[in-house]
């Protein structure tokens, strides 16, 4: 299952977006597109190794989404490692990081994340008004190439867990839903980093981070 | 901080060829024809709508396959939350939907006769993408759950079907408890007794609703402009307000809508 769109002429950086079957990807390749990348969506593994960079998508629930895809656990790491920027969105996200509390809910064993940027994903407290949906502010914590010219901007968030990353330092955004959270975080190469929030649904915000990744990925 | 959100709701027609048309008529009459969705969701989004809200009002196969091919052509080009509802009955219909750009569903019926429907969606794709609409209509007798006083009289709210034409007998607050625990991310309020009147939001009715479960809350239904945003969040606890005509007509741009808010302190995202 492979599509491929050469809608640009002058593409900045070929983008894969991995395909492992769940929910919109369609906002994410537009979005994309916008920002000069030639976007393919696939589950085929050998579009990783050429690609300039990984798209790891995700909305819905953290055991189904590392179950789907686990076929592609090896091919996802050996990205990480040979250093091509990987962008995790939303669960895509959370599931760069070790494990989720979300897992554990129903009793069953824990799921393993990829264990790129070391952490778990833990619950918003009791009492607060979950998913945490809709448009809050980005507080920019340190420099990383994905976050410039989006500091003080709001993004559209819609989830009910959070990164906690091991390293603090991991953090390059927080966030405040009646206490911080790491809105954007990003391990210690730099090229595996993810955002909380949907940049292909944050309007203009969202549009200059996918901007940076594309530039991120024209670099490499 | 999170901010309020403000709502634009495009309820989707076919004109006499066929073709996607935004109608708006003020209690159920006078039908007016006021764009092209595709459009209109454009505009919108320039003037900081912060999601989008598409209702299939056709409820037929042809409405439906208009309404995908809206969606997408919405997704194309808009880089906000796109909700859309109508005739949504299987978990086909949701991931269908999705597919075409979606990012969440809204179900009235379907989930009401067939609850199993929410946990199916948010188990496939989220609770986040779920969205359970209720068409809430006061009732002063005693056949109620849950009462609240509305003008020194015990009211209840019924969950209501076909747009307010068929009863269920259902409280819309055991409703809205079942739907969250059964998995729905958002609730999406309307009111019979506000509908096209824009005399304000149900107040009462949204502000049970708020305080009887976590999930968050769009009220709709009634708004006639920016005051009454401003009490359906700081009198009922709504997260977001929805609105049609006042934006359709150009009565109030959303922008100034937001001022409003902000003005009193409302957090908005400007």
């Amino acid at each position: 299952m492979s599509t491929l769109s050469t809608s640009s002429e002058q593409s900045l950086a070929s983008v894969v977006i991995v395909d492992y079957g769940l929910g919109n990807l369609r906002s994410v390749t537009r979005g994309l597109e916008r920002a000069d990348a030639d976007v393919e969506i696939t589950d085929d593994p050998a579009a990783f190794a050429d690609a300039d960079g990984v798209v790891l998508p995700g909305v819905g629930a953290f055991r189904e989404g590392v179950e789907n895809a686990d076929p592609l656990r090896e091919d996802l790491l050996e990205v990480a490692e040979r250093g091509t920027p990987l962008f995790g969105i939303c669960l895509g996200m959370q599931m760069l990081l070790t494990t989720s509390e979300e897992g554990e809910n129903d009793g069953e064993s824990a799921v393993q994340g990829l264990d790129l940027i070391p952490g778990t994903n833990v619950r918003f407290a009791e009492g607060q008004k979950v998913p945490h949906m809709g448009w809050n502010e980005l507080d920019v914590q340190r420099d990383h190439p994905l976050v410039e010219g989006v500091d003080g901007q709001y993004a559209y968030f819609v989830h009910s867990y959070y990164a906690v990353p091991d390293d603090e330092n991991a953090a390059v955004a927080m966030t405040d839903y009646e206490r911080e959270f790491p809105s954007i975080v990003a391990n210690e190469d730099g090229n595996v980093f993810g955002t909380q929030f949907h940049p292909e649904k944050s309007g203009e915000t969202g549009l200059q981070i996918l901007r940076n990744f594309v530039e991120i990925c024209s670099r490499e | 901080m999170l901010t309020k959100r403000i709502i634009p709701c495009i309820d989707v027609d076919l004109d006499e060829d066929g073709n996607p048309a935004v109608y708006t008529g003020v209690n159920f009459e006078d039908l007016k024809y006021t764009g092209d969705p595709v459009e209109m969701a454009k505009a919108y989004n320039e003037s900081g709508a912060d999601e989008f809200v598409f209702l299939d009002i056709t409820a037929s196969a042809e409405g439906r396959e208009t309404m995908l091919d809206v969606v997408e052509r919405v997704a194309d080009e808009v880089f906000i939350p796109l909700t859309v509802g109508g005739g949504i009955r299987t978990t086909d219909d949701i991931k269908e939907t999705l597919r075409a750009g979606a990012d969440k569903v809204s179900i009235t019926t379907g989930a009401l006769e067939r609850p199993e429907l929410i946990n199916e969606g948010a188990t496939a794709f989220g609770n986040q993408c779920i969205v359970i609409s209720v068409d809430a209509r006061r009732r002063f007798d005693g056949e109620g759950e849950h009462y609240v006083e509305i003008d020194g009289e015990s009211c209840w709210f019924e969950c209501t079907k076909k747009g307010g034409r068929e009863g269920t007998g259902i409280d819309v607050l055991e409703w809205a408890q079942e739907a969250e625990r059964r998995g729905a991310g958002e609730l999406f309020v309307n009111s019979i007794d506000k509908d096209g009147t824009k005399d304000g939001y149900d107040l009462p009715l949204t502000k049970a609703v708020c305080e009887t479960v976590d999930t968050p809350v769009i009220a709709s239904s009634g708004c006639g402009g920016p005051e009454d945003m401003y009490d359906v969040f700081t009198e009922a606890g709504a997260d977001a307000g929805l609105a049609a005509s006042i934006f359709h007509f150009d009565e109030y741009s959303i922008e100034e809508t937001k001022e409003y808010l902000d003005e009193r302190d409302v957090p908005v995202r400007l």
